[in-house]
């Protein structure tokens, strides 16, 4: 047993958090927000130089054969940040389905691009009146003269607009399959818009899209473990995400209590605030406790089962304390909590946000109680 | 980061397994899955076999029966003890009296009660509450008066928890009541209670059950070498204390054993010939309370990883323990109580009736349960110790 990081993962967090804090201010994130893009090609450069980008993609494929662990620390520091580059939907999604299940040819056409951030990938999973089902159902791929033929709607996609290419799931007369298709292409209409708490995202409609025969990514029906265990990937670093934004939101709040008086004396005197003050804290610990066995179960287990079982438990603790957090962080602020100039109030919505994101408490308490 | 104990932590869990397997009367281990009290007779009969085997007082120093086990054997032990149902030794003699003896007590007094308290010849209680000084225990009054080579005592004692199994109790007293500080005239002391003057008288709780007592003492004559440490330095080894071991508080183990015991019971009641387990409203709230407890689990294990790697003891926020510990334990008793349904009702199993014992005590056992937050520093003093000594409130 033991909880400390290696000596190269404490190195890459420190350097994360560290150009983050340089270079992703409160101030220079609302700029990215609000370009045209909602993206920093800057920001992406320079993760993809520290290795984030490669850091979990197979060293067959020039990554560095790293797990959720490896990126937990990282993943936190994003968090405090309020990082809106869409980080997970390419390297924990899209870029994980390309690395495990493509062949060499579409391996090496893909993922050389993602590890030096030249090239940026989507994956467009969930449906409108889906809710979180990973399993597609409007979309179809039938096959057609030299490939396939794709009809579909996807919705929420992040990071399409920025993306070149996209990770579609659809179904064939085979079942659950995975395609790569070019974000250009003719038939595909993307109508983008901007997400509460600040990233870019995409309803995705698919014409009569006319796939190659190499579009199909792994064996045709197949497809539908492999999403399961990169949306588990996925979610387990979106937890450990919610960790750094709920540090956040719990660093202000200390902070702003230290500071702001009324009565004559410092609200941080107020024993009913300094009670409230201490729950948000024990239980963002109790999160972290759980973000920390979920990553080391989607790392450390070949079992579905108990992988899906433990990002469950830790998605449900996620998303209870995001709330709490979240909710008290603005309350203890009073009515400066509510602006859009206190960074508190993009940490709310970032947290409530992140509680919903591939499934909600009730979501994951109903996949908790049909594993147990 | 690795969250696996090692292979010989895993085996020393089993060898602790086995061995209470094949120790724990099972007299014993019935009362304690089905709630029943145990009487002192149990707990020293229990204690001796743990003394017999060298394991009653794991945590001391060899030179006086230690183990010599590391802190995560420790805990892994009185783990094991929960898991089983394995009564723990009440924590007054082994845990608290012999550590403030470890720490302050002069040679005879070691020489005389250490051995004693490591076999399990006398039971140890605590006198610390009074009606007047609960959280805030520097208000105590009970009195001790030096005259000759004895104090005299005076005053009542309160919440004294097994108190009628008591042999022996330490005491904080006032010594001085003239002191600047309040703390500064407490002194701390050991009182045989057979001593003529000593009173015991029950306080029944709300579940109907004996275990905590009300003490008078009146012109208590005490030896004088009965002090430990310094007249008027009581509060300096109460806080000493307070300090002390507070890694099992979590009580992960006996909630696991616990919560086992709920999911059996909420597999045989029935709702519209479902078993009450597959009801989605019951379901989800288990399931929170077994995912609190694996958080717990964890934020335990990094809070012993820590005492590891720095070799002190562990902060102030570990009392966050305390908190979601006790509160995970009456989460427990309620849904048990809940589970029963109807069958709650009765004070007392019905003689050749549907209600058993076991499920008789489950409301009882809830109200008993309302103790936790309240005992050993409520859980609103431990939110004031990770204000202040935490996030500098």
């Amino acid at each position: 047993m033991n909880f400390d990081l290696a000596p190269e993962q404490q190195q890459l967090a420190d350097s994360v958090s560290k150009y983050l804090a340089n270079e992703y201010s409160f101030e220079k994130r609302k700029a990215i927000v609000h370009s045209d893009s909602g993206v920093s090609e800057t920001v992406w450069q320079t993760f993809a130089e520290m290795g984030l980008t490669a850091m979990t993609l197979s060293e067959a494929d020039d990554g560095f054969g790293g797990g959720a662990m490896d990126l937990m620390a990282v993943m936190e520091s994003m968090g405090e940040a309020l990082v809106v580059e869409p980080f997970l939907e390419n390297v924990a999604l899209a870029g994980r389905l390309v690395s495990r299940l493509g062949s060499a040819a579409q391996r090496a056409a893909l993922l050389p691009g993602l590890i030096d951030g030249s090239a940026r990938l989507a994956f467009a999973s969930l449906e409108p009146g889906r809710r979180y089902a990973l399993a597609p159902q409007a979309s179809l791929a039938k096959a057609g003269p030299g490939g396939w033929v794709l009809n579909g709607h996807k919705c929420m996609v992040t990071g399409a607009a920025s993306a070149h290419k996209l990770v579609v799931s659809a179904l064939t007369p085979a079942g659950v399959s995975l395609f790569i298709v070019d974000a250009h292409a003719a038939g595909v209409t993307l109508n983008p818009s901007r997400t509460v708490d600040g990233f870019r995202v995409a309803e995705v409609t698919l014409s009569d899209v006319v796939l190659g025969s190499d579009a199909i990514l792994g064996a045709d029906g197949a497809a539908l473990p492999f999403i399961e265990e990169a949306a588990d990937f996925a979610t387990a670093l979106l937890c450990a995400e919610a960790i750094g934004a709920m540090k956040s939101a719990n660093d202000a709040t200390l902070e702003y209590m230290k500071q702001r008086k009324q009565f004559g004396v410092p609200i941080a005197s107020f024993q009913v605030l300094q009670h409230r003050m201490v729950e948000m804290y024990i239980s963002t610990e109790q999160a972290r406790s759980m973000a920390i066995l979920a990553a080391s179960k989607v790392d450390g287990t070949s079992d579905a089962k108990e992988r899906a079982r433990a990002v469950s438990a830790a998605k449900i603790k996620i998303a209870d304390a995001a709330r709490q957090v979240s909710q008290e962080s603005v309350q203890l602020h009073g009515g400066m909590g509510m602006t859009e100039e206190l960074k508190v109030s993009h940490t709310f919505r970032r947290l409530t946000m992140i509680a919903q994101q591939w499934g909600d408490a009730d979501h994951h308490l109903e996949r908790y109680a049909a594993l147990t | 980061m690795d969250l696996n104990y090692s292979s010989e932590e895993q085996s020393f869990r089993s060898e602790v397994r086995e061995w209470i397997a094949g120790n724990l009367p099972d007299d014993i281990r019935e009362k304690v899955q089905n709630y029943r009290g145990l009487s002192k007779e149990d707990y020293l009969r229990w204690h001796k076999i743990l003394a017999t085997k060298g394991w009653s007082v794991p945590h001391w120093p060899q030179e006086w029966g230690g183990t010599g086990w590391n802190i995560t054997q420790r805990y892994i032990y009185d783990e094991e003890f929960a898991l089983a149902g394995a009564p723990g030794l009440p924590p007054f003699g082994p845990a608290m009296c012999a550590s403030v003896l470890l720490k302050f007590g002069t040679p005879a007094q070691k020489d005389q009660f250490l051995p004693r308290i490591r076999e399990g010849d006398d039971f140890w209680v605590q006198g610390y509450s009074e009606p007047g000084a609960g959280s805030d225990l520097a208000a105590l009054k009970m009195r001790a008066e030096r005259v000759g080579d004895h104090y005299v005592i005076n005053g009542q004692k309160i919440w004294t928890t097994l108190g009628h199994y008591g042999d022996w109790i330490f005491c904080l007293v006032r010594t001085d009541s003239q002191a600047e500080k309040r703390q500064e005239g407490i002194s701390f002391i050991l009182m045989d209670m057979t001593t003529p003057g000593i009173t015991v008288r029950p306080l029944i709780l709300m579940d109907g059950g004996h275990e905590v007592n009300e003490i008078f003492f009146d012109n208590v004559k005490v030896p004088a070498q009965n002090l430990v440490f310094e007249e008027n330095k009581g509060w300096t080894v109460a806080k000493y204390l307070l300090g002390h071991e507070r890694m099992g508080s979590g009580s992960v183990g006996a909630s696991r054993r616990e919560l086992a015991a709920l999911r059996a019971l909420a597999g045989r009641e029935l709702k519209n010939g479902t078993p009450l387990l597959e009801d989605v409203r019951f379901k989800d709230k288990l399931s929170r309370v077994e995912i609190e407890i694996d958080a717990l689990e964890i934020t335990s294990m990094r809070f012993l990883d820590q005492m590891r790697r720095t070799g002190q003891p562990p902060g102030a926020d570990v009392s966050m323990l305390k908190i979601r510990g006790t509160e995970v334990q009456q989460m427990i008793t309620e849904l048990a109580m809940q589970a029963a349904g109807p069958n709650a009702q009765p004070f007392k199993a019905v003689d050749n009736g549907s209600i058993d014992h076991f499920t008789s005590r489950l409301a009882p056992r809830y109200f008993n349960f309302r103790k936790a937050s309240i005992y050993a520093g409520s859980n609103e003093i431990q939110r004031n110790i990770i204000a202040k000594m935490t996030l500098g409130l």
